[in-house]
């Protein structure tokens, strides 16, 4: 996985709530076998009418927005089901950060593995990120936690939390499978014990 | 402590302190997993990612596969059309044979929905963890497992390790009280739903919950299943039930339950370690009389967006109760499902039911659903379909004469699968209908481009297929 670099976006404006994983990307583009190329698919029946022409209304159509790299929603976003072709779909797309006052649990995990940070913000700092959305561009500081808010030559720092072993899997882009891998000594030892103590949850 | 605290505590490989990236406090645990679930769409990825890697299956004895999402409901016998589909399957099947793990395939008596035949073959047992890259694996926590969805890098972590590191989640109970008066009319769905409906969508984010209280303790396995499956619908990362003597009598001579000494042994374990506790603290807690619930039906895309079937369509500034986000959600809502506030639900005319889904496809659901079909006819303004959870399911309903009590009535009886939940095989809404489901998720598009969704109990979608619109089934009863 890339690391996860410093970078500097204006951030493209989704107001609403609760949106799910079956609006980032419909099930019909869930029978692929690989990992990329779904970034064509994401949001598609927002994005496209039944005939496949762009909805002219949606965001992701309006060419104001064309490459930026944050998307800026509301509370529980990524609800629903656990596909994470949701999150690659965003990262295929080229979105880097998402920011929300909240997270759906699953799609918030599988963020991480993609090398996308989604950062939560309280309410109040994503309302004024929605009021000023054409004037502020947004840096991105995973390090020290922090966004450099510019509006106007005024700068500001809004504050956000990450998960130490997150934040490190992001910035060094760390296999997390072959760290895991590392630990088997203590897998073993547990599988033994086990078999002895519960012989039916190490057996089928 | 609570019962996933237990669960938690014997699951626990590495919980960090000794140096290494995992090693902060209150940071992620290495977590057993016990049993692993796999199917068709969430796994071919991880797979791939295994043999880029070089790596292997660490216990493909724990991991079960089946496909269930995209197969086709006619008959067996015919060949799947879709060839994008065909190769997911095909892709299955490979994987494997390749990494050595069971499989129900299409031929396999025991195919069907993932989270029916895990109970149903006696794989989910009290007191394990159990994950799936599918988020309804929370149905298999009416055993008392700690069981939950998870994305397909996970999948590929626990198929190399069989482990995953996890931030240990709050603990949430739901203490569910009241008798109802009409318990076959008033069903868990309606429970789960009114739950749903009262914490709200995100209302669990973040927790595991525990249902409590004695009507949890009356209701029958599958019925617990339905209140599980939906805590994904709250938020929640898991939900759970207790263990008791209703689990055990579920779970004695399944096939891959453990037997005779052994199983007695487990039982041992499970009411010593599982117990229900009248004192463990919980993180949050809430209280829900459902004594005098009525029938539920939802109105809007999603599932927090429920009424009483005897309710007309609120207005969105109700709704939302002065949220102003919520409030636009229910207005693109209203929009998306053309509907206006004050009409009753029972005045919609309905298009199409799907009996069906993880939520709602077992034997009680099929049985219960019997009830309003027998000697009646399908609306002719309806098409109607039961897709059985499994195989199994579909030739236990067959024994008991179901499907032509539902065939003489005017509903297709089709093969297993998740069908019309997720509209990833040939099963799915046009535009514009208008569906009664007893599936779980109600989103825009979820069961077809432009489709519209109302999600209710088997009885209640059973009934609006007589009917052709929502009727008050209490009436009927």
């Amino acid at each position: 996985m890339e690391p996860f670099r410093r970078f500097k976006s204006k951030a493209i404006p989704l107001d609403m709530v609760n949106i799910d994983t079956d609006q980032i990307i419909p099930k019909q583009f869930l029978k692929l076998v690989h990992k990329t190329g779904y970034g064509k698919y994401l949001f598609y029946d927002w994005r496209f009418s039944s005939e496949g022409k762009p909805i002219e209304d949606f965001v992701l159509n309006n060419v104001k927005y064309n490459n930026r790299q944050i998307l800026l929603t509301r509370d529980n976003f990524g609800s629903g089901s656990s596909r994470e072709h949701a999150a690659w779909a965003i990262r295929d797309y080229g979105l880097k950060t998402i920011i929300a006052p909240s997270f759906a649990d699953i799609f918030f995990n599988n963020c991480f593995k993609n090398g996308i940070l989604p950062i939560r913000l309280s309410q109040r700092e994503v309302e004024y990120l929605f009021q000023n959305i054409d004037n502020v561009e947004l840096e991105i500081n995973l390090p020290a936690q922090e966004i450099i808010v510019t509006d106007s030559g005024n700068s500001k720092i809004m504050h956000f939390e990450v998960e130490e072993s997150k934040k490190r899997i992001l910035l060094d882009g760390l296999d997390e499978i072959g760290i895991t891998l590392r630990y088997h000594p203590y897998i073993t030892e547990y599988e033994n014990r086990n078999s002895t103590k519960l012989p039916s949850y190490q057996k089928s | 402590m609570t019962t996933f605290d237990t669960i938690w505590n014997n699951h626990l490989v590495y919980t960090g302190g000794k140096g290494g990236l995992h090693s902060r406090d209150g940071g992620p645990s290495l977590i057993y997993i016990d049993r692993h679930l796999i199917h068709e769409v969430t796994s071919p990825q991880a797979f791939e990612g295994l043999r880029v890697s070089g790596r292997k299956a660490r216990r493909p004895d724990l991991t079960f596969a089946t496909m269930d999402h995209n197969v086709p409901t006619d008959s067996r016998s015919l060949p799947i059309i879709d060839e994008v589909s065909s190769t997911q399957i095909q892709t299955l099947v490979q994987n494997c044979r390749e990494f050595g793990i069971t499989l129900f395939d299409l031929a396999s008596p025991d195919q069907g929905i993932v989270h029916i035949i895990g109970p149903q073959l006696g794989i989910t047992l009290p007191g394990t963890t159990i994950v799936c890259g599918d988020s309804h694996t929370s149905t298999h926590g009416a055993f008392g497992a700690f069981a939950f969805g998870i994305g397909t890098s996970e999948v590929e972590h626990v198929l190399a390790t069989q482990c995953l590191w996890i931030e240990k989640p709050k603990t949430f109970a739901i203490n569910i009280t009241g008798v109802r008066k009409n318990p076959h009319t008033v069903t868990p769905k309606d429970i789960i739903l009114s739950i749903i409906r009262r914490i709200g969508t995100a209302g669990a984010t973040g927790t595991v919950i525990e249902y409590r209280g004695n009507t949890i303790s009356e209701l029958s396995m599958e019925q617990r299943m339905t209140i599980c499956n939906m805590s994904i619908e709250a938020g929640a990362r898991a939900g759970l039930i207790t263990p008791d003597q209703t689990t055990f009598d579920y779970i004695k001579g399944r096939r891959y339950a453990p037997r005779d000494v052994e199983f007695e042994n487990m039982v041992d374990f499970w009411q010593e370690n599982l117990k229900a506790n009248r004192n463990a603290q919980f993180d949050k807690s809430v209280s829900v009389n459902i004594g005098g619930i009525a029938p539920q039906v939802t109105w809007g895309t999603n599932p927090s967006m429920t009424i009483d079937v005897t309710e007309s369509i609120p207005y969105p500034e109700e709704f939302a109760k002065g949220n102003e986000s919520e409030t636009k959600a229910a207005v693109r809502a209203l929009q998306y499902m053309d509907l206006s506030p004050g009409v009753h639900i029972t005045d919609i005319p309905i298009d199409r039911v799907f009996i069906g889904s993880c939520t709602n496809s077992r034997l009680d659901d099929l049985m219960e659903a019997s009830l309003v079909v027998k000697g009646r006819r399908v609306s002719s303004n309806v098409r109607a379909m039961v897709v059985p959870g499994s195989q199994q399911v579909k030739l236990d309903a067959e024994r008991l004469g179901l499907d032509i009590v539902f065939k003489e009535a005017g509903f297709e009886w089709r093969e297993s699968g998740c069908s019309m939940c997720l509209g990833m095989n040939p099963d799915i809404l046009g535009r514009g209908e208008r569906c009664a489901s007893t599936s779980n998720r109600n989103f825009e598009g979820r069961q077809g481009a432009g489709g519209r969704t109302h999600l209710s109990s088997p009885i209640m979608a059973a009934a609006a297929a007589i009917e052709g619109h929502f009727v008050d089934v209490r009436e009927w009863l």
